[in-house]
């Protein structure tokens, strides 16, 4: 288990056990996250499930693929750290990590 | 008007669900015409992820969801379906004689025994980019697709994505319009590299402009657009315009059924578990697009209602003969019509 921190965009922080091989989007669902919304169900067809990697930790989790990154055309307010928390794999390095949900979903 | 068709069933959508309905309503001799608001069968298959493995079709391991359209293409192909594409529809009402009218937004008219709503997520439609006020724009300045180009003749024009959409609408409206625009919130494209070549030498050649950024806010008065405000990675510009033509991709929303009068849970349609009917006797909801109390969103969940609304189909269409049921395997009946030799 690792544990994953998803701060929402009224500043609510929601911290989870979340099983490695998981996605973040799928634990936020879990776990009833407001903003998250995942309209396509994790199958990065849509953009509904976009987050702000914490800065701290935008090295660590890495670069959206070509696809996702395609597929970021579509969110709301993309910044320099946005990824799909469904493309996001919990793995134990990412002990700790923080994601920020932004204002709105598309 | 047109002359109505005639026919025994209308499916409202032409995804997995809709067209294994074909199958399962063919068995029993009941002809069936399909409308999707998309261009080709499939749904959310094709149009979200045909490239993508589902491992819960019994007896595939693993297909994508091009593949599985394609084999329901071929499984329902003895059945002769007519779709008709690129259409929504539009009205609808009961007929004196017990039998349903159907219109779609073209203006054609279907007679039948029964409406088959399997319409999934809803209807796509196009995506409205989260720029706030927009709403009062749209219709007006704002579009979201292109009717007729001479809407655009003379204007300042300010187009939005970096799809194919996007690309194609600046290479074809670039000759007719005053200026054009294209706002991308990076400088790779999804679209065919193609016209992002042709886009980016009409830039070199001053006939198009290409700003990087995102739209962040519009400026203008009783739906007439003046300006729109881009974050850009180097601050906020504004660029003057007064037409615009955001290209954000596709939504699913319940549309024009929405106003039928089904009871509805949460913007899905309510339905029984005996005959997957809806409060409106003769209309009937199979796939993602329904609800009963244990429902699963799932491809299998609606091939298994489809099946099951077909006997109430079979006994609403002709009252007067006998529902036998009959196993594919052995039945000669049933493997003439799937044209068995």
């Amino acid at each position: 288990m690792t544990k994953i921190s998803l701060v929402t965009f009224d500043g609510t922080r929601f911290d989870v056990e979340a099983e490695n091989g998981s996605t973040v989007m799928e634990n936020a669902i879990r776990n009833s996250v407001p903003g998250i919304e995942a309209e396509c169900g994790g199958a990065c067809a849509c953009a509904t499930c976009h987050v702000y990697v914490d800065e701290a930790w935008s090295e660590i989790v890495g670069a959206p693929a070509a696809m996702e990154e395609d597929m970021l055309d579509f969110a709301f307010d993309v910044r320099p750290t946005s990824r799909l928390s469904c493309q996001i794999k919990v793995r134990e390095e990412l002990d700790g990590l923080v994601v920020h949900v932004p204002e709105r979903q598309a | 008007m047109s002359t109505p068709i005639e026919t025994d069933v209308v499916i409202v959508g032409a995804g997995p669900v809709g067209l294994f309905a074909v199958f399962e309503l063919g068995l029993y001799d009941l002809k069936c015409h399909l409308i999707d608001i998309l261009d080709r069968p499939g749904g959310q298959c094709t149009e979200l992820y045909p490239e993508k493995p589902i491992y819960d079709i019994p007896a595939w391991p693993e297909i994508s969801g091009q593949a599985l359209v394609d084999r329901l293409m071929e499984q329902i192909a003895p059945f002769s379906p007519q779709f008709h594409f690129n259409r929504m529809v539009a009205g609808f009402r009961k007929l004196d004689n017990g039998r349903f009218e159907v219109e779609t937004d073209e203006g054609e008219l279907f007679h039948t025994h029964a409406v088959v709503i399997a319409a999934g997520g809803g209807s796509f439609q196009p995506k409205r980019p989260p720029v706030p006020g927009i709403e009062a724009y749209e219709d007006k300045s704002v579009f979201y697709s292109v009717r007729r180009m001479e809407e655009f003749r003379d204007k300042d024009l300010l187009i939005v994505g970096g799809g194919d959409s996007a690309l194609d609408w600046t290479l074809n409206l670039q000759p007719v319009a005053k200026s054009v625009t294209l706002v991308h919130r990076r400088a790779d494209f999804r679209a065919a590299p193609d016209s992002v070549n042709k886009m980016f030498a009409l830039r070199d050649e001053g006939k198009v402009d290409f700003q990087v950024g995102q739209v962040t806010g519009l400026k203008g008065e009783d739906g007439q657009l003046a300006a729109a405000t881009i974050k850009a990675p180097d601050g906020e510009v504004d660029v003057a315009c007064n037409r615009m033509l955001p290209f954000f991709g596709l939504t699913m929303k319940l549309g024009p059924i929405a106003e039928w009068g089904l009871n509805q849970h949460e913007n899905l349609v309510a339905v029984d578990t005996e005959k997957f009917e809806t409060n409106i006797p003769g209309v009937f909801a199979i796939g993602d697009i329904n609800w009963y109390p244990g429902k699963l969103k799932l491809i299998l969940s609606g091939f298994h209602e489809a099946a099951l609304m077909t006997q109430a189909v079979k006994r609403l269409a002709h009252p007067d003969q006998k529902l036998v049921f009959q196993y594919t395997t052995s039945s000669t009946s049933l493997q003439k019509k799937l044209g068995v030799k």
